[in-house]
This record gives structure tokens, C-alpha cells and sequence, in this order.
């Protein structure tokens, strides 16, 4: 539904978007990673035809977005960044608007206004004016002003920003409803919402894309994914390590504190994580250890996140949390 | 519905909805008149025509009507909208038109409401009224070459006071070039040909011309350039301003 293809931006001698590529098909939400900075707003931008990139090709549905951009506008829903709204309009007012850009009046406009406040819960501010609104409200105006047309391809900057975490909830349920049926990207800085959300995610850094996988598939890079957390009530931490180290099939082990006395059994490559678990579970009723906790990690996105955009800052093979 | 007159008529209720399209029409009206019949002298004068107050229009059009435009596009960019606006399947040019229109639609009201001064000397008199219909033809182009060009400067800025003020600028040399003062100037000097090729280029040289009643199809042409060229500036502007 969306091929983007060797995107570029240069602002001036500045490199925003250095040549990135991915493809979105209907069902999928893609969600859109990186610190701020890195080329996600005008990557964004660039797919809603909104700025022209210096290289490369957006492809939405079966138009090219420079050849032919009004078609290809037709088939996307765009909450830009922060949200913009006309501020001298009522809620009301403005869906009717854009419904109309839209090619919906009449009938199908009020209907389709009507639609989208129910979804939005924009039901009881419809006749207020934009600019009497608070943030959450008006960004879901914005977000509503998106879904209008029911478009095939929804692209949406940052759709949770300023948002509590009641409609954050409500939002996020909502996009994960609609990427069943349609197109989504979406950027974020919450990467929670990445796993809770996307079917796929994307990292980009300094205009390139560092990742493209599901949320697990990222989530297994994890320094910390497969390793054992081990949890016991009291004991001797250094001894403990020591005996743990020796096990079959691990490579190292680490203690992460000594109140509950916390430790982490890295796995060697290649010996499965559940036997490494079950021969730690064996030593621990040998030894009568008083055990608290046994508990394989899945690995964790921002750990992720924080070892492939900051590349200079190694990530610390000691986690200490 | 065309995006051309939807946009158009957003714009119309965003001039009404605040107090620009009010203020702009209070302050036309009063000034107009106090130009009309306090130093153009219309009673004193004792003759059935509106030259008094056709006149002044394009001084008085120098401040006001850049005012009326200067949000035009500058408000678009300070709040964020016009990346909404050109991500809706709506081209560029649609967009300037409809905004100029919306705006061109309120000078037009502004005019549209001076019609007592006409009543009031085909009370006294028995004016030519086609040369007053020219005269508020021409007036209401000259309104939009201001406004054309107060668009091309909002669309340079998202700051609405540098907007005002270039136009103004703008606005102030497209008369000054044919104000008899200035024009006087030159032709100490300079050919005629030069003379007359400098002050074809002033607002003043045809809109005179058009409120004498003489509908010369140069002078409609001009003032239609002037809309058309300032459009398609602000078109470039914009596309420049978007490529980054």
C-alpha cells in the first residue's frame, strides 16, 4: 500500500533523510522509532507529499506521490506533528471542512462528521471553538480531522503526544482496531506503545534505518533477552555466582543486587534458555537455596533502542537493573 | 464541492470569525468618508461626480488592505496548518486562489457598503454613473493587486507584522512610481519614454485612467497582471519554502 523507495532529504548541507526504504500493506501498523532529530517528521512528511524529497520515490496505493500527488493524497488520513488545527473554528466546524476538501459534503459529510466525534469522543465540545480547547482535545481533532475519510493509508506523527493515559489507551486501542483494515504509520517515543500497538517497527537514526522487525524480533537483540533472572530471599551472593557459573551451558553470570539477592545467568550460545532455567531450578532444591523467583527475560525495547541509536555509548554489558 | 470555494469560503468565516473582516470594513468606511467629504470636499465642490472620493482609495487601500492580507498565508505557517492544508488532495494553486478570493470577497463587502455616497449625489445631481461603476471597478481591482501582493509577502513569513510591512512597502512604490510628484521628478531629465515606462508601472497611472471612465482594456489588463504575476510568486514562494 506504501513503498517508499531510497528516500532523501537534504535541508541545505544537512542530510535529514539519508536513503531509506520499507514497504507497509494493508493490516499492518507500522510503528516509527528514533530519537528526536533522527528524519521520522520529515520521513512523514515526505509521504504525505507535504515537503518533495531531494531523491527517491513514494508509492501510495497505485500512485507515485510526485507524479501524481492528488490521487495519492485522496488516499491517506495525516496527523502532522503537534496537531495543527484551525484555531478560529468550531470542532464541528472544522471536521465539516476538511470532510469537504475531502469530497464528502452534504449527507456524507455530516455523516461522516458525526462518525469520527463519536470515535474521538468529541461528542460534548462539537460547537466549541478550536482555541478554547485543551491539548488532548484538540489533538484528537486533529486525529479525527485524519480518519475522516476512512482512508486506506493512515500516517500519523506522534497520534499520543500530550494526550493522559486514559486517551492514550483509548488511541492506541483505536489504531490497533483500524491497522486490521488499513495502512498505518505511526511515530512514537514510547516504546511500550510500540509492543502494545505495531505489528512492525521500524528505527531510524541520523536519516537511516538501524531496524525493521516485529517488536519480538527487535526485542531478541536485547542483550538481556534469553538470560535468567534468578531470586532468592537471602544467601551468599559471590558463592552462589560462583556454584551458578558452573552450571552446564552457561556463559556468565552477574549479580544484580544483594537485597533480595538478584542474579542474572546469561545463557552460553547455542543452550536453550528453558535448560539452562531447569538446571538452576535443580541446584537451587539441591542446595536449598530459598528461592523466590525464576524468570527467563524476553528482552527489553529500550534496551534495544538505547544500543543501536547510541552507538558511542556501548551499551553496558552489566545491566544493573 | 470544488476545494477552490471551500477553502474560499473557510476563509470568509475565519475573516468574520475574528475581528479583522469587522475592524477592516469600520475603519474603510469611516476613513473613506472623512476623506471624501472633509478633504476631497464633495458637497463644496459642487459637481455630480466621485472623483473626491475615488481619489484617495489608493492611499487609503496602502494600509488597510495589507492589513486584511497579511494572515493570508503567515497565519497558515505559524500555526501549523498549511501542512494540512497541502496534505489534503488539494492543489497548491486552489489553495492561493481560494484564500485570495475569501480576501478579495471582504475588500469587496468594505466597497460594496460605500453605495450611500453614490445615492447621496444621484440625490444632488445627475452623475454619469457608468464612469462610478468604472470607478469602483478599478478601485476594487487595485484592491486586489494590493492584496495579491500582501499575499505573496505572508506567504515569505510566519511573522504577520513583516508581512504588513513589506507590503505596505511593495504597495507604497507600485503608487509612488506614478504619483505626479515623484514622476515630476524624472522628467527634468529623463525621456519621456522612460517617464511613461517607469509610471506603467504604478497602480496610480491606470487607476486614474479607470476612474476617469475610461475602460481601457490596458489598464484592466494591468491590475490583473499585477493579481496573476503576485499569485504566482507566492506559488513559488511556497513550493521553495516546502522543499526547504
Amino acid at each position: 500500500m506504501i513503498q517508499v523507495q531510497n528516500l532523501r532529504k537534504e535541508f541545505g548541507p544537512k542530510v535529514a533523510v539519508n536513503g531509506i526504504s520499507f514497504t507497509v500493506e494493508k493490516g499492518e501498523v507500522l510503528g516509527f522509532l528514533g530519537p528526536n532529530g533522527a528524519g521520522k517528521s520529515t520521513s512523514m512528511r515526505m509521504i504525505t507529499g507535504f515537503i518533495p524529497p531531494t531523491e527517491g520515490s513514494v508509492k501510495v496505493g497505485e500512485f507515485d506521490m510526485l507524479e501524481n500527488p492528488i490521487p495519492a493524497k485522496r488516499l491517506i488520513g495525516y496527523l502532522p506533528e503537534n496537531a495543527p488545527s484551525y484555531a478560529d473554528m468550531s470542532v464541528r466546524g472544522f471536521l465539516a471542512f476538511t470532510a469537504e476538501l475531502r469530497g464528502l459534503s452534504g449527507d456524507a459529510g455530516k455523516k461522516a462528521v458525526n462518525r469520527v466525534l463519536e470515535m474521538c469522543f468529541l461528542e460534548n465540545v462539537q460547537h466549541q471553538s478550536v482555541e478554547t480547547l485543551s491539548k488532548g482535545y484538540r489533538h484528537r481533532t486533529c486525529f479525527a480531522q485524519s480518519i475522516i475519510h476512512d482512508p486506506e493509508v493512515l500516517i500519523l506523527d506522534e497520534p499520543t503526544d500530550g494526550l493522559d493515559p486514559n486517551q492514550k489507551h483509548e488511541v492506541r486501542t483505536l489504531i490497533k482496531k483500524m491497522g486490521e483494515t488499513k495502512a498505518i504509520i505511526f511515530s512514537t517515543h514510547i516504546l511500550e506503545e510500540v509492543e502494545a500497538v505495531c505489528s512492525r517497527a521500524i528505527i531510524i537514526d541520523r536519516g537511516t534505518i538501524v531496524a525493521n522487525g516485529t517488536p519480538r524480533d527487535l526485542k531478541m537483540r536485547s542483550d538481556q533477552a534469553g538470560a535468567i533472572t534468578v531470586k532468592l530471599v537471602d544467601g551468599n551472593g559471590e558463592a552462589i555466582k560462583a556454584k551458578l557459573s558452573h552450571l552446564n551451558g552457561v556463559d556468565r553470570v552477574s549479580i544484580l543486587s544483594e537485597r533480595p539477592l538478584t542474579l542474572r545467568v546469561w545463557p552460553r550460545k547455542g543452550s536453550g534458555s528453558d535448560d539452562v532455567s531447569r538446571g538452576i531450578a535443580d541446584m537451587a532444591f539441591q542446595e536449598r537455596w530459598p528461592l523466590q523467583g525464576l524468570q527467563v527475560e524476553e528482552g527489553r525495547l529500550d534496551e534495544v533502542f538505547r544500543s543501536i541509536t547510541l552507538p558511542d555509548t556501548k551499551s553496558t554489558k552489566e545491566e544493573t537493573k | 464541492m470544488n476545494p477552490t470555494l471551500t477553502i474560499a469560503r473557510r476563509e470568509l468565516k475565519g475573516y468574520f470569525a475574528s475581528p479583522v473582516a469587522f475592524v477592516f470594513i469600520v475603519i474603510f468606511l469611516l476613513l473613506a468618508a472623512f476623506f471624501t467629504f472633509m478633504l476631497g470636499g464633495l458637497f463644496e465642490r459642487g459637481e455630480a461626480n466621485l472623483l473626491p472620493f475615488f481619489t484617495w482609495h489608493p492611499w487609503l487601500y496602502l494600509f488597510l488592505v495589507p492589513a486584511v492580507g497579511m494572515r493570508m498565508w503567515s497565519e497558515e505557517r505559524r500555526l501549523g496548518t498549511i501542512e494540512l492544508l497541502l496534505t489534503m488532495p488539494v492543489t497548491p494553486w486552489q489553495a492561493i486562489v481560494g484564500k485570495f478570493l475569501a480576501s478579495w470577497v471582504v475588500v469587496g463587502i468594505a466597497l460594496a457598503l460605500t453605495f450611500p455616497v453614490v445615492m447621496t449625489v444621484n440625490y444632488l445631481g445627475s452623475p454619469d454613473n457608468g464612469v462610478i461603476f468604472a470607478g469602483y471597478l478599478g478601485s476594487l481591482l487595485m484592491a486586489g493587486a494590493y492584496l495579491a501582493v500582501s499575499a505573496m509577502t505572508s506567504a515569505m513569513t510566519r511573522n504577520q507584522v513583516v508581512s504588513f510591512i513589506v507590503a505596505v512597502v511593495i504597495c507604497f512604490f507600485l503608487i509612488l512610481v506614478g504619483y505626479p510628484p515623484v514622476t515630476n521628478l524624472l522628467t527634468g531629465w529623463a525621456p519621456t519614454w522612460a517617464v511613461e515606462g517607469v509610471a506603467a508601472f504604478s497602480v496610480m497611472t491606470h487607476f486614474e485612467s479607470i476612474q476617469k471612465g475610461v475602460l481601457d482594456s490596458r489598464d484592466i489588463l494591468y491590475f490583473l497582471s499585477v493579481i496573476a504575476f503576485s499569485l504566482f510568486t507566492t506559488s513559488g514562494i511556497i513550493r521553495a519554502h516546502r522543499a526547504g
